[in-house]
Parts: structure tokens; C-alpha cells; sequence
């Protein structure tokens, strides 16, 4: 049968797409359209490249050991032997910035890991079967969220110990209500799509059906949430140290460096707060605009 | 007929009587987008004009630049889009150099619009009565004390029962036509001389979509209106419309007055596509283009062994119940025993007691009104959905008794398939074509079918004339005919025994539907299946079934051969669902 007007509308040569170097090809070129179509979206990447290099290359990168104590010259402001000064025991503030990203980093990304996957199964398992579970776990969620969040978190970490694994928990447990949330809604929606139904046709048992068909396509609002949930999973971790839990000193550690600076602002050092502080912030932000570029990423239908 | 120029309008609103008797007059419009792959040029070179009172009818299939061409004379473009050149004008106003301010007194008051969706162009938490007045206060035609009763009035003319009850509900309290007749009160309610309909009627029964053309048709007329009847159906426009243009990828390759086109089709695209028009006395074969390569028959299977005297499906007495809401309890009665009275149903039947069978290689339709229960029955033949009671006999074996959650895995399963009706709901945005027609020989084929699922799916591509290249695309880099074959393809991936098409023509241009209902007849020979056919549109389901079912209401009204059913129709309900499909001029008498 002749295919004229279908084929000419298509306007693609024949090739054989299938195989694997095309395919990276095309996933190549659409992560440069996406990166170079938003300069937003090009200068998070930039960022987030460089947070991970500095994270995981960071001790060596670091002009000094960041524990190293120096009495001699405690307390310099920035200079050009040390960029970012020095702090009340002589240990060069940059170096200790750089090496505090890898922990920091680890914290957040292990605990957005926990709270995404529990999260997704949850929220998943609700929206599709609905019932019992649903009410359920919507209601066990709902009680997470009635607390003050952070409250919460300083809860948890105090009643289980105050070591790094119980900040990571006690992160993942309060970011958990808004991958539930976003992936139950997601799912429910699709739940009775027609795409759904064929895949029962085609001998998808229910699982299956839940797990290849509907949550991959509830994934590009997930990677928002995990975008800024990055961001805030890492303040959070600082906000914990900062009142004295979990990290403890001298670990390099954003947060308690800003409480440690914090005692010296009024005296004048404000090199000590103001550096972490802006690491931090700067971290943050990244993840928050790397939102939308993410999305765009593992959406297909951003594919031409 | 111009609404009280003289208190409302200003000067610029007032059309300049002396250009012309034309009221718009679109020369050289071209319309382009920037996309991420360059510029688009979506409208290109169009020219026409309406007359006062006249009915403009634009014709063309998806992609040919027909909405894009109203929006454009709305600006209402969307950001990406701007008018490359040309001139639009309308009533002495230059509409392509106005100022926004002007544009958007003309929006509603001189110009309005009927959108396709009228659920979506309706605001869903606002009530129906309140969005007329919306519309009436904003361009100074009613005052908060009058805003209300000429609302009403307006309900009344859209011949809504009850206006003064209707006034008061939300969108979703109504059905689609009810919708449809709110949206064209609020088009209507300045008194626009410009009526723009943009496929007002798609997803409206055929009686529905009567009724409010009808309506259309009788209120322009008696308001002295210019109307633009966007659709894709030539039946249809010729039917309601005084001149038609068609459009064919962003260029108009004909114009003339509706019957003249019928009788005289000019340019081969408009010819292809009154001969894609289904109708009366047309074989489903006069549907393709008359250069159509013969399709070449593949060798045909030895006739399959049927049992003797049994029907491929069996349904009896096929019931299905949905538990209605609880009414709201007052507080009051908050702690007694709640007891159901008896006379209020807690139930509500969408499918009573049906009987029906499909023998072997038969092509069953199955016709209603939305609403009437015809995907309540075809959900639970194929086994989507568990009946209340009855039973559902496929291929000698109660498959009703199966719960629907295990028959995904059952053995049965690969015997009963489906083509859905939106072949762009139906594919997983997710998958790749291949992925979509591999999906089922994976689950339900053997080892052996897996390992050759390569093969078979390149063969199944082959069968429905989907070109391999395009079986690593994703659905939306497809357009709808090709995704309405990659459906059928995934359908009858497993060779099943009964496939039932849930409208799967309902989302696509004629000269598509053309092609598909085609290959389905094809592949029907070729694959020895049966079908049931589920549709509202009758004249499709002629093409393709020896027998019709008619339900209405979760019964069935009537039921015979396809032909007698359609020259003679035995009830009232069927002569009604025939005399409203829209007939062109010459195939009227």
C-alpha cells in the first residue's frame, strides 16, 4: 500500500537507527539541545560539574591540609597565600571549604537516594492499587508532614545518635511525603490511560504494568523534586550540624564552619562565616535551577 | 445587528461601510513559527473572504495550517508564531497592525470563537451562568443588575431546558453537548458579526453534533452573523457551509461554493478527499485513491477449521452494575444506622441483560450514543472489566468467570486483543514503536517467540505498512495514521482470534481512516480474525461489518445485517442515529 503523504510528512532518510553508537549519538545531541537552548540550564550543569569534580577530587585539590592547625597565623583575613584567610586555629579556610563539599555532598545525595526510591515505591504502590494502602500511607505521610520539618529532623537524629548515617535518615525520612505525594498523583493519573490498558492486553501482569509503563513516565516531575530536594537535603544536613548535630568538629563541614565563623562575625572575621556560607548557597542554587534542565533530559517527548 | 455602536463602541469599532460588502478580507496571510529546528511556515500565501451573512467552510486535514489561520486573525497566535506577511482586515480595521487594546475589543465583541474542546474552553469551578455575565459586563452589555436575566435569556436561545436551574451549574454537572451550547452562548452573547467554529462538534455524538449545528446554523442566521466553519469533515462542511476553501499544508488549493465543489472537485487533493469521505453507496475499496497501488494479497491461509455450530463469542445475558455514590449524610443522622431506603437505586446499570454473538471471521458492529454502554461492553469482553453477572463464552471456554486481574497472564489472553481509540493515549510515551508491538510477544509468546521477536516485529511492521525506519521513534515523533498502525500492529502481534476497535478511526483525517479501514479489511482476510466493531459512526461501521448491533441505554435496540439495518430501519432510535449523519449535496436526494 502506498505510504506517499505518511512518509513524506515524516521527511527522515532511511536509516537504521537500532544501533547502540546511533542511539548514544542522538542522547548526546539532545542533552547539548537542552543545555544550549537555556543558558540557565548551561551554567547549572557548569556548576554542578564543578561541585562534583570538587567533591570528588577535592583533597588534592585543597592548596592545604584542611586540619592541619597553625597557631602562628590564626585569625588572617584573605590574602593571597590563603584566598579565603584563616580560622581561630590557623587552618586555611579554602582548603576547608573545597574538602567539606564531598561530605556534605555524600550526605545529600544519600539521602534524596533513600527518600526517592521509599518514596516512589510508596507513593507508587498508592496511587495504582489505591485501597487500604492508600489511605494508609497517605495518612502516615500526612503525619510526617504536620510536623515542623527540621524539628523533626533534629528529633530524629537526638533519639537515634548523633553520627553522619542518622543525619542521612533523618533527611531522607522528611523529604519522603513529597516523593510519595508527586509520584502517587503522577501514577493515579496514568493509572486508566489507554496505554495502560493495552499493556494488560498485551499480558502485563499488574506490577509490571505499574513498573515499566507507568513510573517511567512519571519520572520527569520526579527529577524536579530531586533537583531541589538536593538543594535542600544539603542545608538541612548544615542546619543540623550548625546546632551541634551530627558532624562534629574538626571535620571540614559547611554548616559547622558557619556556626564556628559565626562567633567571630561580631569581632570582625567575617571571612570564617561568609565562605562556607557562600558554598553553601551556591550549591543550593545550582540544584535548584538544574531542575527544569534535568526534566527536559529524561523527558522523550523533548526528543525531535 | 451592530451592537448600539454609538454607546459602547468606539470610533475604531465602527466598520467602515463604504470598502467593501466584504466583512474580513484576508490577502497573502503567512504565518510563521520558529521552532527548534528552524522556521515553519504553517500558513503560506492564503487569500479569501467572507461576506456579511455568509458561512465560510475551512476544510483540510491535520497539519494544514486551517486553526492556525482563524488564530491568526484572532491574535491569538501562540508566542512562537507571528504573521510573516499579508494583510487581514476586517470591516475597515486593519487587524495586523492594531494595537493590542484594540484586539481585545474585538476579541468576543466583533470576532468570537467555538473551540473544539468545550470542556476545556469552559472555566471548571466557575458556574455557567456567571462565565455569560463574565462575557457581557467585560464589553459593556449587561449591567450587574441586568447581567443575570440576560444570561438566562441567553440560555434560552442555546436551547438549554431549565435555564434558570442550569444557570447555576458547573461544567462538569453537564454533558458534552450542554458544553458545547454554553461555549456558543458565551461566542454569541456580545453579538459578534464574525462567528469562528474550530471543529466545534469533534467528540460530540452524531445527533449531538446535529443539534448544535443546527443551532449554529439558525443563530447566525437569525442574528445576520458571518460564520468560519473549521472541520475536517467535507460532509460536514458542505452540508452547513455557503462557500469552502481547502487547505492543504498551509495553502489554499481550492475555493468555491460548497455543492459546486462536490459536483466539480478541481485539484486532485480536494478529489482525494471527497472520495475519502465515507457515504452512501460507496465500498470501502472507492474509499483509497484511484492510483492506489492494488494491494498485493499475501497467500491466503487454508480456510481455518471452525467448530460446527458454535459461535467464536457467546455473551448471555450480560449485566453490569456500578455502585452509584452514597447520597450525603445530614449531620444529624450522622450516628443512626444508616440504612440505603429501598426505593432509591444504590446501583446504576450501564449494561442490562445483553445477548450477542460473533462467529468465526465476522465483523460485528457495535453502534450507541455515548453513554449507552457500548466500551462497558467491550471492556468486559475483553476481559478489562469483571460483569456483574452473565457469562462471556470465547472459543468454547467461560472466560467471564475469570477475574480480570489474572486473565492478563492467562493463556486466553493473546486470543483477545484490542485497538484503542487514541492511538496517542494508547502508546506508552516511553517506548519506542518497536518496544510498543515487541511488548506483548515478550510477555505472553514462548522462548521461542522471544527470540524472535526481531523478526516477527519487522513482519508485523511489514503488515500494516509501518516503514522500519520508523520503528525506533517515539510516539510523538509519529504522526496519527502511523500511530494507529504501530496499535493495530501490537494488536495482532499474537495472531488473536477477536479484535475488537474501540473507534480507532475516530482520531484520524479521512483520507487516514481511509487507509486504516482499509488494511483492517486486509488483515482480517488474511489473519482470519474476527472483529467487534465499536463506534458511533454509522456509516463507517457499514463499510466494514455484515452485522450491527445498536444499544442505547445498556440495551440493545436493534440488531440485524448491516444492510437491511440501514435501508430499513426497524426503530425509531436508529432511524434518528441515520438521518443525522451529515450528507453532502449530491448524495442528499
Amino acid at each position: 500500500m502506498t505510504e506517499t503523504t505518511l512518509n513524506a510528512a515524516a521527511g527522515l532518510p532511511e536509516i537504521d537507527e537500532r544501533s547502540l553508537g546511533m542511539r548514544i549519538k542522538t542522547q548526546v545531541k539532545h542533552i547539548r539541545y537542552v543545555l544550549t537552548s537555556n543558558p540557565v540550564t548551561l551554567l547549572a550543569f557548569t556548576l554542578f560539574v564543578m561541585i562534583v569534580i570538587l567533591g570528588i577530587f577535592g583533597p588534592w585539590i585543597a592548596p592545604y591540609d584542611p586540619l592541619a592547625t597553625n597557631a602562628s597565623i590564626a585569625l588572617q583575613p584573605p590574602s593571597w597565600s590563603h584566598w579565603f584567610g584563616t580560622d581561630q586555629l590557623g587552618r586555611d579556610v579554602l582548603s576547608r571549604v573545597i574538602v567539606a563539599t564531598r561530605l556534605d555532598l555524600l550526605i545529600s545525595v544519600c539521602a534524596v537516594a533513600i527518600s526517592f526510591v521509599a518514596g516512589s515505591v510508596v507513593g507508587s504502590i498508592a496511587g495504582y492499587y489505591g485501597g487500604w494502602f492508600d489511605k494508609i500511607s497517605g495518612r502516615f505521610i500526612d503525619t510526617i508532614m504536620a510536623f515542623p520539618l527540621f524539628v523533626l529532623a533534629m528529633g530524629i537524629v537526638a533519639a537515634l545518635g548523633n553520627t553522619v548515617e542518622n543525619i542521612v535518615y533523618a533527611t531522607a525520612i522528611i523529604n519522603l511525603p513529597f516523593y510519595a505525594r508527586v509520584a502517587r498523583a503522577e501514577v493515579n493519573i496514568r493509572r486508566n490511560a489507554g496505554f495502560v490498558q493495552a499493556a494488560k492486553l498485551s499480558g502485563n501482569s499488574d506490577a509490571r504494568v505499574l513498573a515499566c509503563h507507568i513510573f517511567p513516565n512519571a519520572l520527569p516531575p520526579m527529577m524536579v523534586q530531586i533537583s531541589l530536594n538536593m538543594g535542600w537535603a544539603i542545608l538541612n544536613a548544615a542546619g543540623l550540624s550548625f546546632i551541634g548535630l551530627g558532624v562534629r568538629p574538626p571535620t571540614p563541614e559547611w554548616g559547622i564552619m558557619v556556626a564556628e565563623g559565626a562567633n567571630f562575625i561580631v569581632s570582625g572575621e567575617w571571612w570564617m562565616a561568609i565562605f562556607p556560607g557562600a558554598a553553601l548557597m551556591l550549591a543550593v542554587f545550582t540544584f535548584n535551577l538544574l531542575g527544569d534542565g534535568l526534566r527536559d533530559i529524561v523527558d522523550p517527548r523533548q526528543r525531535t | 445587528m451592530s451592537p448600539d455602536a454609538t454607546n459602547f463602541g468606539k470610533t475604531i469599532m465602527e466598520p467602515d461601510k463604504k470598502t467593501s460588502k466584504n466583512l474580513v478580507e484576508v490577502d497573502n496571510l503567512t504565518v510563521e513559527f520558529t521552532t527548534r529546528n528552524g522556521i515553519v511556515q504553517a500558513v503560506s500565501d492564503v487569500s479569501f473572504h467572507i461576506a456579511k451573512g455568509e458561512t465560510l467552510g475551512i476544510v483540510g486535514e491535520s497539519g494544514s495550517g486551517k486553526s492556525v489561520t482563524s488564530y491568526a486573525l484572532m491574535r491569538i497566535l501562540e508566542a512562537n508564531g507571528m504573521i510573516a506577511s499579508g494583510d487581514m482586515v476586517y470591516g475597515g480595521i486593519d487587524l495586523k497592525n492594531a494595537s493590542n487594546s484594540t484586539m481585545r475589543e474585538i476579541r468576543g465583541r466583533e470576532i468570537s470563537m467555538i473551540f473544539q474542546n468545550p470542556r476545556a474552553a469552559l472555566n471548571p469551578i466557575r458556574k455557567v451562568g456567571k462565565q455569560l455575565e463574565d462575557v457581557m459586563r467585560q464589553h459593556g452589555f449587561a449591567t450587574r443588575q441586568n447581567a443575570k436575566a440576560k444570561a438566562i435569556e441567553l440560555l434560552k436561545m442555546v436551547r438549554i431546558n431549565n435555564p434558570e436551574d442550569r444557570y447555576h451549574s458547573y461544567p462538569h454537572e453537564l454533558s458534552g453537548g450542554m458544553c458545547q451550547r454554553i461555549v456558543i452562548a458565551v461566542a454569541i452573547a456580545c453579538q459578534p458579526r464574525l462567528l469562528i467554529a474550530d471543529e466545534p462538534t469533534t467528540g460530540l455524538d452524531v445527533t449531538t453534533q446535529k443539534a448544535v449545528l443546527d443551532l449554529v446554523g439558525e443563530l447566525t442566521k437569525a442574528q445576520g452573523m458571518s460564520t468560519i466553519l473549521i472541520t475536517h469533515d467535507l460532509g460536514l462542511a458542505s452540508a452547513y457551509c455557503d462557500r469552502l476553501i481547502v487547505m492543504e499544508k498551509g495553502r489554499v488549493v481550492e475555493s468555491a461554493g460548497a455543492a459546486d465543489m462536490f459536483a466539480r472537485p478541481a485539484h486532485p487533493y480536494t478529489q482525494k478527499l471527497i472520495r475519502a469521505t465515507p457515504r452512501l453507496g460507496a465500498d470501502i475499496r472507492d474509499l483509497l485513491p484511484e492510483d492506489a497501488e492494488p494491494r498485493t494479497p499475501s497467500e491466503p491461509k487454508a480456510p481455518a477449521v471452525h467448530p460446527e455450530g458454535q459461535p467464536l463469542l457467546q455473551v448471555t445475558d450480560l449485566v453490569k452494575d456500578f455502585p452509584l455514590k452514597a447520597p450525603v449524610k445530614k449531620l444529624r443522622d450522622m450516628f443512626k444506622t444508616a440504612k440505603a431506603p429501598d426505593d432509591e437505586p444504590t446501583v446504576f446499570r450501564a449494561v442490562d441483560t445483553l445477548n450477542m454473538t460473533i462467529d468465526y471471521g465476522e465483523s460485528v458492529g457495535l453502534v450507541g450514543e455515548s453513554g449507552c454502554g457500548k466500551s462497558t461492553t467491550s471492556s468486559m469482553v475483553m476481559r478489562l472489566l469483571d460483569p456483574t453477572s452473565g457469562s462471556i463464552v470465547f472459543d468454547g471456554v467461560d472466560i467471564g468467570a475469570m477475574p480480570a486481574k489474572d486473565f492478563a497472564t492467562s493463556e486466553y489472553r493473546s486470543k483477545l486483543q484490542m485497538v484503542f481509540q487514541d492511538p496517542t493515549d494508547s502508546l506508552n510515551p516511553r517506548f519506542t514503536a518497536r518496544q510498543s508491538i515487541a511488548d506483548p510477544l515478550f510477555r505472553l509468546g514462548g522462548p521461542e517467540v522471544r527470540r524472535d521477536a526481531d523478526r516477527r516485529v519487522a513482519r508485523l511492521a511489514d503488515m500494516v505498512g509501518l516503514p522500519k525506519s520508523l520503528l525506533e521513534r517515539f510516539p510523538h515523533q509519529l504522526s496519527g495514521g502511523q500511530k494507529a498502525r504501530v496499535g493495530i500492529a501490537r494488536a495482532i502481534a499474537l495472531d488473536p482470534k477477536l479484535l475488537i476497535l474501540d473507534e480507532p478511526t475516530a482520531a484520524l483525517d479521512v483520507s487516514v481512516q481511509a487507509v486504516v479501514l482499509n488494511l483492517l479489511l486486509d488483515l482480517k482476510d488474511e489473519l482470519d480474525m474476527s472483529y467487534l466493531f465499536v463506534s458511533h459512526d454509522l456509516n463507517v461501521v457499514r463499510l466494514l461489518c455484515e452485522k450491527v448491533v445498536v444499544m442505547r441505554g445498556g440495551r440493545i435496540e436493534e440488531t440485524g445485517e448491516t444492510e437491511a439495518l440501514m435501508s430499513n430501519p426497524q426503530t425509531e432510535y436508529t432511524r434518528m442515529l441515520l438521518s443525522a449523519i451529515p450528507h453532502p449535496p449530491e448524495m442528499a436526494a
